[in-house]
């Protein structure tokens, strides 16, 4: 496990990054009603840097035409600024062939691919399917659905207290399995998996892995290999680029062997009236005009993100983690339960508590009065608020461009919330 | 915080911390319906024991949820007990106009919070405390936590036989 440490040299600190310097370059902190925002909900979608917005607005004004279409120089440069992206996309993840990145519309979208395409090809009825108690519904309804068309057996890693995968059963859970789909960290927990333990174990037992990370890409080095996944799966507007856009990484020799998802142009070498022939990959995945746009400014993200480095990304939320559990647990004691693993090097930079007796939608609420934006109910993540015993929490989250100031503020509009709720 | 003050006003306050009717009734004799905000898990149950005149004898709150879910339903089921079921549906409608959302009052939204243009409920219906609840409509998401005891009773009304 040792040898996963997120962060190989750079140790954990809030002076790592110039958090002022890298604020001035997102326009949406330049708006203020009322009060100036403080944006702690980059688990839900991270906010946009001017380079993103400009490399999107300068690609429609200066060479967009359909890509692996025109003969015109002006295809052939959309074409080539958008296998640019997947190129840079691929290099960002450590993806052994660019011809493993796949773009789709989300990383809902990815997952679903994977368990459509993937799993009506490779799984019949008593086929073992297992998942976390921690999936984010994405990870978890294609697979249900899959199960109700099919008829395989959904097993479940449970999760311990602390909010860490329950691993005590690990073989057993995976004995006959042919997939194993889990979260590289929690979008409610903040934990991180150890992904690269339950691939071996789930390799041993013959099974496929799928790696939902969505919450990991963003904000941790990435190399899909070291993880061992056989897919991976992320999105862009999580990773300071556009909505619309997301990735599905595959093993090429799983992805070769794979019928296609979604049927259209693009995704075909030969049509007849009789049947197709489907293009080579990754295009034999990407049905229909893609999102050109969106992959041109998820690489002008993925140049700001390299740019800092992830490592330091990595190192300034660990810091950021453990100043805000120490600060709220400070100042609120055992008035705000923080669920998930209290240790920073465990989690990432995800904070679901439940503060006095307040509900979430009213702890929302009130902070929402003070410009703080954090995350109110359920978080996509039913099955695992049913396993926490509450029905809602409320959910702070933070990126590069957060800093103590924004934990202040949050600590400041929860004394307002206490004095407006509790007598 | 005058937003704030208008949407938890002291009212809506002391019916979440001293919810009224709270409980359940046997069913049968009372009637049972469930409601349920599936975007943030706030969850009314409302019992319901209509006698032979067609008069609210009793009602029961279950269930748990924010303070504008959890107070509206404890207003509500003050304002409904000894209610004829026409009357209890009057009150319905009136509640439903005064969470009616106005565009053109959205989009003043970012004045003092004076709400000179709420919409009017029809005056002939006295909502009582319910009244209090109409700063909810200047924060649209909260709508559905204000109305979902009134959508639970709604259900459990429809149930009963029709209005005539």
């Amino acid at each position: 496990m040792a040898a996963m440490s997120p962060v190989a040299d750079l140790p954990s600190r809030l002076d790592v990054l110039d958090v002022a310097a890298i604020r001035a370059e997102f326009p949406i902190f330049e708006r203020c009603r009322r009060r100036p925002l403080v944006y702690l909900d980059s688990a839900a979608s991270s906010q946009k840097p001017r380079a993103v917005i400009q490399a999107m607005a300068g690609y429609y004004e200066s060479c967009h035409a359909n890509v692996h279409r025109g003969v015109y120089a002006l295809a052939e440069e959309a074409t080539s600024r958008y296998e640019q992206a997947r190129a840079a996309v691929g290099r960002f993840i450590h993806a052994p062939s660019t011809r493993e990145v796949v773009f789709t519309k989300n990383a809902t979208e990815a997952l679903n691919l994977v368990a459509f395409a993937w799993g009506r090809a490779n799984l019949g009825r008593g086929d073992v399917v297992v998942l976390t108690e921690m999936e984010h519904h994405a990870n978890l309804v294609p697979w249900l659905m899959v199960a109700e068309q099919v008829g395989v057996e959904l097993r479940y890693l449970g999760i311990t207290d602390e909010g860490h995968l329950d691993l005590s059963r690990l073989e057993a859970t995976l004995e006959g399995a042919k997939v194993v789909a889990l979260t590289a960290m929690s979008n409610v927990l903040g934990t991180l998996n150890p992904v690269r333990r339950v691939a071996d174990a789930a390799h041993d037992a013959g099974a496929v892995v799928v790696v939902d990370a969505s919450q990991y890409v963003p904000h941790l080095p990435t190399d899909v290999t070291a993880l061992g996944a056989d897919f991976l799966a992320f999105t862009g507007h999580k990773m300071l680029g556009p909505t619309g856009i997301g990735v599905l990484w595959g093993r090429e020799a799983v992805l070769e062997a794979m019928p296609p998802f979604l049927g259209g142009g693009e995704m075909i070498r030969d049509v007849r009236l009789d049947g197709y022939t489907p293009n080579e990959l990754p295009w034999k995945f990407e049905a229909g005009t893609p999102p050109i746009a969106e992959a041109v400014g998820l690489a002008a993200a993925i140049e700001v993100l390299d740019g800092i480095g992830m490592d330091a990304v990595r190192a300034h939320e660990m810091a950021l983690t453990g100043y805000a559990l120490g600060a709220l647990d400070a100042r609120f004691g055992s008035d705000l339960v923080v669920h998930g693993p209290r240790t920073p090097g465990d989690r990432g930079g995800v904070l679901s508590f439940g503060f006095k007796d307040v509900h979430p939608h009213d702890v929302a609420q009130v902070l929402d009065e003070s410009g703080i934006c954090v995350r109110a109910g359920h978080h996509c993540a039913k099955p695992l608020l049913r396993r926490l015993g509450v029905s809602a929490t409320t959910r702070a989250s933070w990126y590069l461009y957060n800093d103590e100031s924004d934990v202040e503020a949050l600590a400041q509009a929860l004394d307002a919330c206490s004095d407006l709720f509790c007598l | 915080m005058s937003g704030l003050e208008d949407l938890y006003r002291e009212i809506i306050l002391d019916h979440y911390r001293n919810p009224r009717n709270r409980g359940e009734l046997a069913c049968p004799p009372a009637r049972r319906a469930e409601g349920f905000n599936p975007l943030c898990g706030d969850e009314i149950v409302v019992y319901l024991d209509v006698d032979a005149q067609g008069r609210v004898s009793d009602v029961k709150i279950a269930g748990q949820g924010c303070s504008i879910s959890q107070s509206s339903a404890s207003m509500m089921s003050a304002a409904v007990k000894g209610r004829t079921l026409d009357e209890v549906r009057a009150l319905n409608r009136a509640f439903k106009a005064l969470m009616t959302i106005h565009e053109s009052r959205l989009e003043h939204d970012e004045g003092d919070g004076s709400g000179t243009d709420t919409p009017v409920p029809d005056p002939a219906v006295d909502l009582g405390d319910l009244a209090a609840l109409q700063g909810v409509v200047r924060f649209p998401v909260r709508i559905k936590c204000a109305t979902l005891a009134w959508n639970t009773l709604t259900t459990g009304l429809e149930e009963l036989a029709p209005s005539a």
